[in-house]
């Protein structure tokens, strides 16, 4: 049984077929690379899914159900989070504010949401910047921030898109043992990573896109020997 | 405290009258405050529900002899149908185009009833004087100190509305929304629905303004109560105090409103305006030395302040 099934979605935008009759499965608790060149159709992928984006054809099921076209915030309260590529913090508010308006989801009571609140920044390790104003932020706490705001609403499936795009090397070790903390909890994640040691350490399967059409669906091992996927992304030094 | 023994220090006409001023004041960009500073819809048609309230109050009084205080909550409930309606369409507009949006809808409401005639077009409506004074018929002549304390609890009605906001997770989700308005849907906010509920709050709150003004001078006309010189206004003065802050708007209209009396006192018609051409100066000096208004001098932030 399937958490989310996408089948067949297409989108176009002004003659550019960003995505194109793209179908995965992800289970509850699974962990799921999407890998492609910039272009390949990633964000828009996450678009359509999380109701930012309304497909031209196919279906998008989450937990049985049909949520093709629902607005963004009824996807969220099924239980489906998401971070954004391009980094979305709520910059006037403190870190504890950020992750509260997603708290607010599960309750309406202030001092709950903040207790909760605080639970997520902890879990991601930003416990001690609660209080700091989100733009004061670096761009790897701004990133976990995203990803504890998400969290806060309690989802099944995360969405991650770029883990450690834009951030120093040194932060990338942290951010991956977060997402894996969070995959040992039992949350199913999709994942957009560019960074490949990091997609073949952390993904139980991996999604290879290319011009908005999936090319390979397979585990890890698979993916890096198929031809494919060699050819349209990962270039011929990782043929051995 | 002090502003409850105002009237009782200062008994002359004037210094009440300016008193009076900033509370109305006060109250408008405070109302505006909510859905333009913590929702961060720049909404630009404040007039329509000033309008609204000062001609509803005041034809069901002279139309139908009903006591302008049910013609005020008359008033609320129209100007906030009239939110509802006209927000949700534009709505769907983001940045400037929602705020020229707004603008227009302000001109053509005007427009509309410059050419009602059934309501008195661009005559207006007078409100004939009763004596004696009387509570019910919202009329007061021999002083005004009852103008006074009905102003004065139209601002603490609306800095009540908006402490309420701040500390309840409206708040949070009003300020979500003018951060960052996908990041906020992608964590379960209804922002059409969020942003509908800050314009009902601030549409009825204005509504009230223009009813009670309507008792106030007991003449309207819609080059008074419609016009987009209001909306701007009532927006200047709480850009001047600080948007996003409870007090923001009040200290506004209090450096604002006397700045507009006072030249209007002392230029008479030849100063027209001078008190416009002042404005403009301190909003270019304020929005260069301190983008958060003046309570920005007092270390105060926009929306900070209630996760403590």
């Amino acid at each position: 049984m399937s958490l989310l099934s996408v089948t067949g979605i297409t989108k176009t935008f002004g003659g550019v077929m960003a995505n194109r009759e793209i179908s995965f499965d992800v289970k509850p608790g699974e962990l799921v690379g999407v890998i492609g060149p910039n272009g390949a159709g990633k964000s828009t992928l996450f678009d359509l899914i999380t109701g930012f984006q309304r497909p031209d054809a196919g279906r998008v099921t989450f937990d049985g159900h049909d949520v093709t076209g629902w607005r963004p915030d009824r996807i969220s309260h099924l239980g489906v989070g998401r971070t954004f590529q391009k980094l979305k913090p709520f910059a006037g508010m403190t870190a504890l504010e950020n992750v509260m308006v997603g708290a607010f989801q599960k309750t309406s009571d202030v001092a709950e949401a903040r207790a909760a609140a605080m639970t997520a920044l902890e879990q991601v390790g930003l416990g001690e910047r609660a209080e700091a104003h989100a733009r004061g932020l670096s761009t790897g706490q701004r990133k976990r921030l995203e990803l504890a705001r998400a969290l806060a609403t309690r989802p099944r499936l995360l969405l991650l898109d770029e883990v450690t795009g834009g951030v120093d090397q040194a932060t990338v070790p942290g951010l991956i043992r977060l997402v894996r903390e969070l995959h040992a909890t039992g949350l199913a994640l999709i994942v957009i990573e560019h960074n490949m040691r990091v997609i073949m350490e952390i993904s139980e399967r991996v999604v290879a896109l290319q011009l908005g059409q999936v090319i390979a669906d397979a585990s890890p091992a698979e993916i890096v020997r198929d031809r494919r996927v060699i050819d349209a992304y990962l270039g011929e030094t990782w043929r051995e | 405290m002090g502003a409850l023994a105002f009237p009782a220090v200062f008994t002359l006409p004037f210094p009440r009258h300016v008193m009076i001023m900033i509370f109305l004041y006060g109250a408008l960009a405070t109302a505006w405050n909510i859905i333009a500073g913590y929702c961060g819809q720049i909404a630009l048609g404040q007039a329509v529900f000033f309008g609204i309230g000062a001609y509803t109050s005041s034809l069901l009084y002279t139309r139908v002899g009903l006591t302008p205080w049910a013609g005020m909550i008359g008033g609320v409930i129209l100007a906030v149908l009239v939110s509802q309606v006209v927000g949700y369409p534009v709505f769907r507009l983001r940045g400037h185009y929602f705020a020229i949006a707004t603008i227009a809808v302000g001109e053509i409401v005007q427009a509309l009833i410059i050419n009602w005639d059934a309501i008195g077009g661009g005559r207006g409506v007078f409100l004939p004087i009763k004596r004696p004074d009387s509570f019910l018929n919202f009329q007061f002549h021999t002083s005004k100190a009852y103008y006074y304390y009905i102003a004065l609890g139209l601002l603490l009605l609306a800095l009540g509305i908006t402490r309420w906001i701040e500390g309840s997770r409206r708040g949070y989700y009003f300020r979500a929304i003018r951060e960052d308005q996908d990041a906020a849907a992608a964590l379960g906010v209804n922002v059409a629905r969020e942003k509908l509920r800050a314009l009902a709050i601030s549409a009825g709150l204005t509504a009230m303004g223009g009813s009670f003004w309507a008792q106030y001078l007991l003449f309207i006309d819609p080059e008074s109560v419609f016009p987009l010189s209001l909306s701007i206004l009532i927006c200047l003065v709480a850009v001047l105090g600080g948007v996003g802050t409870l007090w923001g708007p009040l200290l506004g209209a209090a450096v604002l409103v006397p700045l507009q009396e006072g030249t209007r006192v002392m230029l008479g018609g030849t100063g027209k305006a001078i008190d416009l051409l002042i404005y403009g100066a301190l909003i270019i000096v304020i929005s260069v030395a301190q983008p958060g208004g003046l309570m920005g001098l007092f270390g105060v932030s926009r929306g900070a302040g209630s996760a403590r």
